[in-house]
């Protein structure tokens, strides 16, 4: 008999600490395990007690690269638990910096840790020797996309602007305006890049996918919407708790979460698009279709070319937005604390981050529960695994375990986020 | 010109912040900046700069509070060697700027080696320590440079 376990103790070009176990025996897959051992974060914790107006910039700390997803969530959540509108011309705004945090976030993913995979490079610093090109191309969009945070949010990394009901301040028109030329630069260099990765080699790999994400009515959603999927399923934010549930598993410091019903399910860039491919902008659909991209993408390995596509979407999207803005009367909504639970949800980079809070009658928190988006795709990244390993079972364990690692990869996995990320281990016998 | 002073933290992770402390300690200026550890707005940060020192803690295994000057220049950083909560760090940014031929003529890093980065944490008394040293340091630097 023979047996073979492969283990990846800390896996590379992933935000946060993860590892992979896998054990086979006579080339079948028996055990396997996505592991994020990166310490429990006890963030729903750290929030009760206090209040409501410390939630947006706490779970803000929670990423560095998708603080706004935190923050949207947070304020959706609470301006839902208060009764709160905001009018029309602050969820512009919201729209405009999350679309910031999509082009910084998708441009580091795809240049940095997804690109030198397809091109066998070990990491983005030994692509860039042979593609010097390239890579500043990805530095100046992730750049950009910075600078849009930073412009509306205050900073780039942890944006201190965004409030419940608002901003603290609205940026004028002549702000934005100075950001309208790299913009345009950065549409075209993200029709580029969509160009670019469609021409790399792609792994035959699909799977009947139940895609989870967000939808509204007229727009591709970001900022907020009703949580659809391929398999029927249509709820409110508000009903999330009814339809989903967190699993622990003792490999993992981060919870699973599954449909009640049906189990794993896939959130992000691919469920994104293929929910809503008819949303997204003519120059965006255009850049999928030049790609070869079909309107539905079941090949995790292909999110590079939808991430791409949507940086097209975002920066086409932030355009527009600055051609019609004026400035809100109010740059806020004020809020009136009341006991209450509400329920937010936004499109992080990664897939939806959903935030419940319940408050007492001062606003402060009683409790409060975060599902980022890692924690949804964790055990859908474990069953692309067992149905991928059995395809290389044969190849030599470095080669294996570069593809593994592939496979993990595609989901653009924060472990940071999700802990509450990686190390491999394959065992064959 | 004085070499850009880059200090590298995250306030809010235990000794993670040492960077920023320092920049405090020298006091803000037009060459004495603070910085996330970004490295695509890093690069550009010091793209028009002919010298660069970039204060940020470390992690060799060393002592906590233990300063370590590193000329960036010459030869490539140990990997993993500055402190990131992401993908992507400063020792990352050094590296991709040195393939994309955008590193300063001088690039010299003080590194201090931290012990607790867990969230809300303050300095350690070690790297509290540290601090005068690293000012110092950075002094000796900024008057080589204007000699």
């Amino acid at each position: 008999m023979t047996e073979k376990t492969i283990k990846v103790d800390y896996l590379a070009r992933v935000e946060g600490e993860g590892a992979m176990y896998v054990k086979m025996e006579e080339g079948k897959v028996v055990d396997l395990h996505f592991k994020i051992f990166e310490p429990p974060r006890f963030f729903e914790a750290f929030l009760r007690g206090r209040s409501f107006r410390d939630a947006p910039d706490i779970t803000s700390r929670i990423c560095g690269i998708c603080p706004v997803a935190y923050q949207t969530s947070a304020v959706n959540a609470i301006e839902d638990a208060f009764g709160m509108v905001v009018p029309d011309s602050i969820r512009e705004l919201r729209k405009l910096i999350y679309c910031g945090e999509w082009i910084e976030s998708h441009a580091l993913h795809v240049y940095m840790l997804h690109a030198p995979d397809f091109l066998g490079y070990e990491s983005a610093i030994h692509m860039a020797r042979d593609h010097p090109a390239i890579v500043e191309r990805g530095l100046r969009l992730k750049k950009i996309g910075n600078d849009l945070l930073a412009l509306i949010g205050g900073r780039e990394i942890h944006p201190i602007n965004p409030r419940t009901g608002g901003f603290f301040r609205a940026p004028t028109r002549s702000e934005l305006e100075a950001l309208v030329e790299d913009l345009q630069w950065a549409r075209e260099a993200a029709v580029a890049t969509t160009a670019w990765v469609a021409g790399f080699e792609f792994a035959p790999f699909e799977q009947d996918y139940e895609f989870v994400a967000l939808s509204h009515p007229d727009e591709y959603a970001i900022v907020d919407g009703r949580i659809i999927s391929n398999r029927g399923l249509d709820i409110a934010a508000q009903e999330w708790g009814d339809v989903f549930e967190e699993r622990h598993v003792e490999w993992s410091n981060a919870l699973h979460t599954v449909i009640k019903e049906r189990g794993a399910f896939m959130t992000g860039p691919n469920a994104r698009y293929s929910l809503g491919f008819e949303k997204l902008y003519p120059v965006a659909q255009q850049a999928a279709r030049k790609a070869g991209l079909a309107e539905t993408c079941s090949n995790p390995f292909k999110s590079i070319i939808v991430r791409s596509v949507e940086m097209v979407h975002a920066c086409e999207e932030a355009l527009q937005i600055i051609d019609r803005y004026a400035p809100p009367d109010r740059p806020f909504v004020p809020a009136t604390p009341r006991p209450s639970v509400g329920h937010g949800v936004s499109e992080a980079p990664r897939g939806i981050c959903y935030h419940r809070y319940e408050f007492d009658d001062d606003g402060l928190i009683l409790d409060c529960q975060i599902v980022p988006p890692t924690s949804q795709n964790q055990l859908r990244i474990e069953e692309d695994l067992w149905s991928y390993v059995p395809q290389y079972a044969d190849l030599p364990d470095d080669e294996l375990q570069w593809q593994l690692e592939q496979a993990i990869r595609n989901y653009d996995p924060c472990i940071s986020c999700a802990t509450h990320f990686l190390k491999l281990t394959v065992e064959r016998s | 010109m004085p070499p850009l002073v880059i200090g590298i933290g995250n306030p809010a992770r235990g000794d993670d912040a040492v960077g920023l402390r320092v920049v405090e300690a020298l006091g803000l200026s037009d060459t004495v900046v603070e910085h996330d550890g970004e490295p695509a707005s890093l690069i550009a940060l010091w793209e028009d700069h002919e010298e660069v020192v970039l204060i940020d803690a470390v992690t060799s295994g060393a002592d906590c509070g233990t300063v370590v000057e590193i000329d960036a220049t010459s030869s490539m950083l140990p990997a993993g060697m500055c402190h990131s909560t992401h993908a992507l760090g400063p020792a990352e940014a050094v590296e991709l700027a040195r393939a994309l031929g955008k590193l300063p003529s001088r690039m010299t890093i003080l590194g201090i080696e931290g012990g607790d980065y867990s969230f809300g944490a303050g300095l350690s008394i070690e790297v509290e320590r540290a601090v005068d040293e690293v000012v110092r340091r950075v002094r000796l630097l900024r008057s080589t440079s204007a000699s």
